[in-house]
């Protein structure tokens, strides 16, 4: 069933130059400023797309086809008139401006499951709280949710994981829950790792139809999420590229579900960053988690080409090019994410989802170690970097992977990283470099260049490398 | 006196023909026949005999094949009515299917394929009694030779991808009669090279290194220089590529291969935009190969047969695959061309026989019509023809031409729908499905999406500008329907054949039926095992009959 929830507040912060929305006092200095939230239309967007199509599909059921053909022949042009069944299709979602106005707005039937902690919420949009996205992200997966949508940015993102993390249906470090809705994560300490402990496969949510089991919590009916972009930043790769993309996604799973097909979905991270650092004009983005998404393959044969791969076979050829390139008596320092995750399935050995494990000739020899294990494991012999591009941003180092410090990379030889990414992910950069930011210019200095991206099996990627911080700064 | 002529629709109105044709194997009548053969004549059968129970056992059919059993004028009809669904490319503006080069096939040229003293040739055949057609193969070579400035041209191969495992398998061969087989184990290409360049040298066992485009959208030379080493056996590009830009440092691209003592391998299949202006072996390149059927204008035929064409540098020469035509001058000074087997040092065969004759023939007959000049010519109003269509896409609000912006193309440009999809959700399959209900076709690209929401058009020099205006006014119009009426295009097609479809089940080898066979056994649960012994007992009764 399609859920919704919606951070009023998202994105205020934006047109106000105020670099993203997170915490109270940027929400109200953003009102302040005239700021006016945009998530609820936004949101009301994306559903109205999904509206057509559930109108559409279900005026077409028992149209005879021949009908169907005769009305439409003719001239280009005619088009399928959508007819009204004057039943409204439901939709999951949270009270007043956090979902209920906008499924409304779309012409929907909402059912509020949730409804947040101040009594006013209706009109009192910036009360609601980062706690509200998650308890309310909790309420629509126990009432059946299969698919939360959610209108917002990366802190929302945040929020969702964690909502999505306390049903049982994903790995996130937790919700920063700290104040006002949008997150911000200053208050939460930064847990690197979270071991899923549902001792399943993740490799089955990959292929996660609605009726199957997916991870984190054994027997838990799958839950996927999609971002309707609303937020100032939109860093982590959960979000559709517009309200009427992920309308349009949303509608696909819907009729997917119906019959008995399903979308895939691949685990996707979620990036944030640390606003009161980017006011500072220091971009950090963080891995918080992942979460599953949904996507659609291409849905048209093209002639000369076969069949794309799926992102998932994409991940699993380039893991697959890794392992073949693993050589024995080295030791390799696998980061976090989920290429690394598909490559110690490759290996057929257990991964800590956001932590680095050292592997030896095919056994994990330190699970979830620290700089100062990894260091350890360096001074037994010799040892490789694995690292993966983390999320949009390109970065190969120093986001979400601080064990692989500036210090552990220093007693690494001169080909210190082996760097493994579906070529989607470079592609996906659009042009931007790889960027590595250890903390330490000299060690920076050092990547920069050109890095052999292990994409498949013999296939590799020559792609550029930035250190920002190793650069000279503009004058 | 001038005589009025009738505006032309700026849109098409178009419905593609529907019939509710079964499928063939649906059509077969057990006992119908297209041909009656006439009774073995006793003297014939006494005199030879059995000649079936001669052919070794495993050789034989235990029952026969499960084919249709049909009549002559009912399988015309079927497969007339198939070919009303389709859009061939002599019925559309087919500028849709960037990078194929599409142009015109003269239809002289199949006549000249179709005399009795081309299709009575068998490729067997003594090549005293086939002087003319040889002659015509060696020339063709020649020609080539000159278009791409190169010292040898095998037509041997019978495919684009079959050329340029051609390639790689000679600059393998090269490599391993050097003693450097077991040290170059790599190929370098580009992201915007076609990808059967990365895929032929991978079959043939090396690593592939891809390069991505430099900020200004051009192939990153400082990638390729860091990429090149010892190691690398080859690069294989294309140039232009998909995209249509032009590398103007390609002469330093082959030279830094060659400090490192690696081959240039240069894809021209389609050299459609630099006929008579650039040739492969001025810049430098050791190898290159030309399609036939997209520069010379043979057909492409449903995807096949195409024709290859492999030139090489002397250094190369004794590596083409075979066998080739070759001339021979005897000692009294008379010309005469033969068949010869590869050599010892050469690839062997990538496929049968000499090259595929008809093709030959019509590019033969297409250089010929044209001449130096009108093969300029050519390549001058296809660079003309896409630069004019170029400045009319770009004008549609949510195109665009990503990479090298406001620099001009060569023969094609890959573009992008990518700010049309953020306002409309709508992508780029979805306007190419809808497309086809204004009678053209249209095509994305080559996978991986590296241009976003990517549409490749490529007008040749076949269009008028009255075709390029027509497709360009259709584009405009679904860009219009996306973002005005999203829902029609969404469920396209309305007036094709067959109406819109999910596309998703493709992902599933569970629900495939690529074959009959395997549609009856997928989805009816039938076993090939029951099917054959139906058969069998079916073609008992029959002879018993006969019998009878």
């Amino acid at each position: 069933m399609l859920a919704l929830v919606v951070n009023p507040v998202a994105g205020v912060g934006g047109p106000a130059g105020l670099a993203g929305s997170d915490g109270a006092a940027v929400q109200v200095e953003a009102a302040e400023r005239g700021a006016r939230p945009q998530a609820g239309e936004r949101a009301r967007v994306a559903l109205e797309v999904v509206a057509a199509h559930l109108r559409r599909s279900s005026s077409a059921d028992g149209v005879d086809a021949s009908r169907d053909r005769a009305r439409v022949a003719g001239r280009p042009g005619t088009a399928l008139r959508a007819a009204s069944t004057g039943r409204l299709p439901v939709v999951l979602t949270a009270a007043g401006a956090m979902g209920e106005d906008a499924v409304r707005a779309a012409g929907l039937e909402p059912r509020v499951v949730y409804r947040p902690s101040v009594a006013d919420h209706a009109t009192s949009a910036a009360a609601t709280t980062a706690a509200d996205t998650t308890a309310a992200v909790r309420a629509l997966v126990d009432a059946g949710a299969t698919l939360v949508l959610f209108a917002g940015g990366d802190g929302t993102a945040r929020d969702v994981a964690a909502g999505l993390s306390e049903a049982g249906r994903g790995t996130a470090t937790g919700s920063s829950a700290d104040g006002r809705n949008g997150s911000g994560g200053t208050s939460v300490p930064h847990a690197d790792v979270v071991v899923d402990d549902s001792g399943m496969s993740p490799r089955s949510s990959y292929r996660a139809s609605v009726p199957t089991a997916w991870g984190g919590r054994p027997g838990a009916v799958a839950v996927a999420a999609l971002g309707i972009p609303a937020g100032v930043k939109m860093y982590s790769p959960v979000f559709a590229v517009s309200p009427r993309a992920a309308g349009a996604l949303a509608a696909a799973w819907s009729a997917a579900s119906g019959s008995d097909g399903a979308l895939p979905v691949q685990e996707r991270e979620v990036l944030d960053i640390d606003e009161a650092a980017m006011r500072r004009a220091r971009v950090e983005p963080r891995l918080y988690g992942t979460m599953p998404v949904p996507y659609r393959a291409g849905r048209t044969q093209s002639r000369k080409a076969a069949t794309p791969v799926t992102e998932q076979a994409a991940v699993a050829g380039a893991a697959r090019g890794a392992a073949m390139a693993m050589r024995p008596g080295i030791r390799y320092l696998l980061g976090p994410g989920g290429t690394m995750a598909e490559l110690a399935r490759e290996l057929g050995v257990a991964k800590t989802p956001l932590g680095v494990d050292v592997v030896l000739d095919g056994r994990v020899v330190r699970a979830g170690a620290s700089e100062h294990e990894l260091v350890d494991e360096i001074s037994r012999g010799p040892a490789k970097a694995v690292v993966s591009v983390i999320g949009g941003q390109g970065f190969l180092l120093g986001r979400g992977n601080q064990q692989l410090s500036a210090r552990v990379l220093r007693l690494l030889d001169d080909d210190p990283l082996m760097v493994v990414a579906p070529e989607q992910k470079l592609i996906d950069l659009g042009g931007r470099p790889l960027l590595v930011d250890t903390g330490d210019p000299l060690v920076d200095a050092r990547l920069a260049g050109f890095a052999r991206v292990i994409t498949g099996p013999s296939t590799t990627s020559l792609y550029p490398v930035h250190a920002p911080d190793a650069e000279p700064s503009e004058p | 006196m001038t005589l009025p002529i009738a505006p032309k629709p700026a849109l098409r109105r178009f419905h593609q023909a529907s019939w509710d044709e079964p499928v063939i194997f649906e059509l077969s009548t057990p006992g119908e026949r297209g041909v009656l053969v006439t009774p073995i004549e006793p003297g014939v059968r006494d005199a030879v005999g059995d000649v079936v129970s001669d052919l070794p056992a495993g050789l034989r059919r235990d029952v026969p094949p499960a084919l249709p059993e049909m009549g002559q004028q009912r399988v015309l009809k079927h497969y007339l009515r198939l070919s009303q669904e389709n859009l061939g490319a002599d019925l559309n503006v087919d500028i849709g299917q960037g990078t194929c080069t599409m142009k015109y096939s003269p239809k002289i040229n199949d006549q000249l394929i179709g005399v009795p003293q081309l299709t009575a040739m068998h490729p067997l055949q003594d090549p005293a009694d086939a002087q003319g057609v040889l002659e015509i193969t060696w020339n063709l070579e020649r020609m080539l030779a000159e278009i791409s400035g190169m010292d040898e041209v095998s037509l041997h191969t019978q495919g684009g991808s079959a050329a340029i495992w051609a390639n790689v398998a000679m600059i393998r061969a090269y490599h391993e009669a050097n003693g450097e087989g077991e040290q170059r184990r790599e190929v370098i290409t580009t992201i915007f090279s076609h990808p059967s360049n990365a895929a032929a040298a991978k079959a043939a066992g090396y690593d592939v290194i891809t390069i991505f485009p430099d900020a200004e959208g051009y192939p990153d030379l400082a990638a390729l220089k860091a990429a090149l080493s010892p190691r690398t056996a080859a690069i294989m590009v294309t140039n232009p590529e998909d995209t249509g830009i032009y590398n103007p440092a390609i002469r330093e691209w082959v030279d830094a291969a060659h400090r490192v003592g690696a081959l240039a391998s240069y894809d021209q299949a389609n050299a459609n935009g630099i006929l008579g202006i650039t040739r492969a072996r001025d810049a430098g390149f050791d190898v290159c190969h030309f399609n036939l059927h997209k520069t010379f204008s043979t057909p492409h035929a449903c995807g096949g047969p195409g024709a290859g064409a492999n030139a090489v540098s002397a250094a190369l020469a004794p590596f083409l695959p075979g066998p080739r035509v070759v001339r021979e001058v005897d000692a009294s000074g008379e010309v005469r061309f033969d068949v010869r087997e590869a050599g010892p040092q050469s690839i062997g065969a990538v496929a049968p026989f000499h090259g595929v004759v008809p093709n030959i023939v019509r590019a033969y007959s297409w250089i010929m019509a044209l001449g130096a000049e009108g093969l300029l010519a050519a390549a001058e109003i296809a660079v003309l023809n896409n630069n004019y269509l170029l400045k009319k896409v770009t004008d549609i609000p949510g195109a665009s031409a990503p990479y090298a912006e406001g620099r001009r193309r060569i023969e094609q440009v890959r573009y992008s729908w990518q700010e049309l999809f953020e306002e409309t959700g709508i992508s780029s399959e979805e306007i190419g499905v809808r497309l086809s209900d204004f009678g053209m076709h249209y095509w994305t690209s080559h996978h991986p999406y590296v241009v976003p929401q990517p549409f490749t058009l490529e007008p040749t020099e076949s269009y008028s500008m009255a075709e390029i205006d027509e497709y360009v006014a259709a584009l405009a119009e679904v860009a219009r329907e996306a973002r005005e009426t999203p829902e029609v295009v969404r469920t396209a097609p309305h007036n094709q054949t067959v109406h819109h479809t999910h596309h998703d089940d493709l992902d599933d080898p569970e629900r495939w039926a690529i074959t009959w066979r395997a549609y009856r056994r997928k989805y009816f649960g039938e076993s090939p095992a029951r099917r054959a012994a139906q058969r069998l007992e079916s073609t008992a009764a029959t002879a018993s009959e006969s019998a009878a």
